[in-house]
């Protein structure tokens, strides 16, 4: 990842007063960063364990509210998100190699995956919503016509995990346009993208955990 | 204050005006600003609980006295805000943000933490979640005790989640504050800091930093849940939707009870370092002190059970969960045997940090065999819920983390501020808190054994006498604070300058002036031998 040929004066001057050198505000950084990425996991982690002990109680509860579900939606929503680990892979890359413009066009196209995303579950919700699928106890089951008296529950792990997940959808779109300015700015270069790297972090540990829930919610069943 | 320092450019001079300490990153004055918030909490929680003693005075029947509270919903209300602001507010904070935010970077010789704005973020993170929470005492008021257990938090008509946000939005604090630690214990040690060369209260915030990360996400989730729960009727928790209410223990405890090693490790960390100085003795068997910290640590992820064993948990759940919680006190013991090894043969001077580090041994060995008493499944089913369990963590939590904290800070005191403090005045208050402590909680194991339940806010009189004690008591720990509290503001006010090292230590915020500059030392330390070269 590193470009290690650049320990001279533009790098260090990028070195907060309590940093000795480069190395080690990248290093501290870094580990920064991924020990927040071990809180997140261990977030989503948990909500996880609630789902896998009542899809045990209730495999066929879970079973029927999965097929209520599209699946095309997921899979499209599962692409776009993939698609935008790679573009904003592939801005770090960009910003190495002092590609300002490219870097910019590669953020803005991971923000706009993220805007479709957002959209996508917009128009699920909605359809949801539409047909009286609300979570727990508000779920409408003479509407819905419920086989198993206790389906809110499903749509309450729905909700719960998904809409949890779109939260961070959205901050990590907050966090990219804030890159995406100060690249156009010209913060970062081959000598400083520290920034690009942590938010990409964050953006590709968000992209893992939707990989997760999408066959646990629409697939497994 | 900076004016007696002629050739003093020193943090609390470096800047001035309050906009300056709202903006600073340095970690000296964040230590500072969560000193003045966390004493404030303390004030709070304390008046709530002297409240609760006040009710308990005597029984309701009786003439004159009792009915302080009104009735049992105020009383409620009261004992979940004493519980909630101690634990979040004052105890799981305390030391870590006050003494650990101020002396970590100068322990291993670092200029500051590795992320100096994430620390003040995690201040004012603090400081939201803590105004979200005290708040809630104005609309609604909320009852539940601070364990927030369903179902009753989620029927209640009370401010759960405006309550619960508070929590989750202090655990990011915290969460923070930890991680923050951690990459500064790894990458900003001075040279020559070897790991094994850290002082013990660093391995201590070390071990503590793991668990704030570790554990913590986990009760934001449960506590978003219980939100959502609440909000949504999302069905985890609610039996009626075929959730489990004790599903919200479990996630609760996983949490909540590593926390309570989140409270006790850093004290036995500013132990450790009270005792090795004032015995005037390098301390005995420091890798298994450093080591006992990590092992408590992780043996307190598989303990959450215990808080359990009433639950309706399988039987083979309780005794597994009884066997592995008294392997906790395995690690304790270590520290404890380590201590008095130190202080065998030492030259042990009296001074006030050391009279409280004393108090800490001798209050933390009561809570901690209680503690094995209630770890053990008959006897807790039989204690359950009494004032013997009341009695159990106020030792340890009171008698055991505050303590540590008071000792810390009069030890630290002159290198925070440049002064002294009233020496007298300080030992005074260290007795009336000691023998005031133990003349309220020690009756609490008397009744707690004779059967009085806790959180009840009425007694049958045959409880009448010790409770009567136990008020008292409650007065005599109030004296001392005061005492303290007078000890600190007069020391502030007119107190001596401090030399550089007035306790002849050997770790390295001892080695820069006192009050250390901004960027701590004036020349950046070398370290050629571990921190305790006593003799």
């Amino acid at each position: 990842m590193s470009t290690d040929n650049s320990h001279g004066a533009i790098r260090s001057a990028h070195v907060s007063h309590h940093f000795k050198n480069a190395t080690q505000e990248y290093d501290s950084g870094k580990q920064g960063i991924w020990l927040f990425m071990v809180t997140e996991i261990l977030m989503f982690g948990a909500i996880l364990v609630g789902y896998a002990i009542f899809h045990h109680l209730y495999p066929e509860m879970f079973e029927e509210g999965a097929k209520s579900l599209d699946w095309r939606m997921g899979f499209i929503n599962t692409l776009v998100l993939i698609f935008s680990s790679f573009t904003m892979a592939i801005s770090i890359s960009f910003v190495q190699r002092n590609e300002t413009k490219k870097a910019a066009m590669a953020l803005a196209t991971t923000v706009l995956c993220g805007a479709i995303f957002m959209v996508i579950k917009y128009f699920e919700y909605s359809h949801k919503f539409h047909l009286g699928l609300y979570p727990g106890r508000f779920l409408d089951v003479a509407k819905v016509g419920a086989e198993h008296a206790n389906l809110g529950m499903y749509f309450g792990f729905y909700y719960a995990m998904t809409g949890l997940h779109g939260i961070h959808v959205l901050v990590g779109m907050g966090l990219i346009t804030w890159l995406l300015i100060r690249t156009i700015r010209g913060d970062f270069h081959a000598q400083y993208w520290l920034p690009v790297e942590g938010v990409g972090i964050f953006w590709h540990i968000v992209d893992l955990i939707w990989i997760f829930l999408f066959p646990l919610l629409y697939l497994v069943g | 204050m900076a004016a007696t320092h002629a050739h003093g450019d020193n943090y609390i001079n470096h800047e001035k005006g309050l906009w300056s300490w709202l903006t600073t990153v340095d970690h000296k004055r964040i230590g500072l600003m969560y000193m003045i918030t966390v004493m404030f909490f303390f004030l709070v929680g304390g008046i709530m609980a002297l409240l609760l003693r006040l009710e308990l005075f005597a029984p309701n029947a009786a003439a004159n006295v009792g009915g302080v509270l009104k009735n049992g919903d105020v009383y409620n209300q009261v004992l979940t805000y004493h519980g909630a602001i101690m634990v979040f507010m004052v105890i799981v904070p305390g030391i870590p943000a006050i003494l650990g935010n101020f002396f970590l970077p100068l322990h291993i010789g670092a200029k500051d933490v590795a992320f100096p704005k994430i620390n003040l973020a995690s201040w004012y993170c603090f400081m939201a979640g803590a105004a979200l929470a005290i708040l809630t005492f104005f609309f609604k008021k909320i009852d539940t005790g601070w364990t927030f257990y369903t179902p009753y938090s989620i029927k209640t008509g009370t401010a759960t989640v405006m309550m619960v946000l508070g929590a989750f939005i202090m655990g990011m604090s915290s969460v923070l504050t930890g991680l923050n630690f951690i990459v500064t214990v790894h990458k900003l040690r001075a040279p020559g800091m070897t790991m094994h060369r850290m002082p013990l209260f660093v391995w201590a915030l070390y071990s503590t930093a793991i668990l704030q990360l570790l554990a913590t996400p986990v009760l934001g989730i449960t506590l978003l849940l219980l939100a959502a729960e609440k909000l949504f009727g999302v069905g985890i928790f609610d039996p009626a939707l075929g959730g489990d209410p004790v599903l919200f223990q479990h996630f609760f405890w996983f949490y909540s009870h590593p926390a309570v090693y989140i409270m006790i490790i850093p004290a036995m960390g500013v132990v450790s370092e009270l005792i090795t100085t004032f015995s005037r003795k390098v301390i005995f068997g420091y890798t298994a002190i450093a080591y006992s910290s990590l092992g408590i640590a992780a043996v307190s992820f598989f303990v959450w059970g215990h808080h359990m064993f009433v639950s309706g948990q399988s039987e083979t759940a309780g005794i597994l969960f009884s066997f592995i919680t008294m392997l906790v006190g395995v690690p304790t013991a270590i520290k404890m045997f380590n201590w008095v090894a130190t202080m065998y043969k030492g030259s042990i001077s009296f001074d006030s940090p050391m009279l409280f580090a004393l108090g800490f041994l001798f209050l933390f060995a009561i809570g901690g065999v209680t503690g094995i008493m209630l770890a053990t499944l008959p006897i807790d089913v039989h204690f359950h819920d009494t004032y013997f369990v009341v009695a159990h963590f106020h030792y340890v939590m009171v008698g055991g983390t505050l303590m540590a904290l008071m000792g810390g800070f009069y030890y630290w005191f002159p290198k925070m501020f440049g002064k002294m403090f009233n020496e007298n005045v300080a030992r005074l208050s260290f007795v009336f808190i000691f023998i005031g402590f133990n003349v309220t909680f020690f009756p609490q194991f008397i009744l707690g054994a004779m059967g009085m339940p806790r959180r009840y806010f009425d007694y049958i009189p045959a409880y009448e006498q010790l409770n009567k004690i136990s008020t008292v008591g409650s007065w005599l720990i109030l004296t001392g604070f005061l005492l303290g509290l007078w000890a600190i503001v007069q020391g502030l006010r007119k107190g001596e300058k401090a030399p550089m090292n007035p306790w002849n230590s050997k770790t390295l915020e001892w080695q820069t002036p006192s009050p250390p500059p901004h960027d701590n030392f004036n020349v950046e330390p070398i370290v050629t031998a571990g921190p305790y070269e006593y003799r």
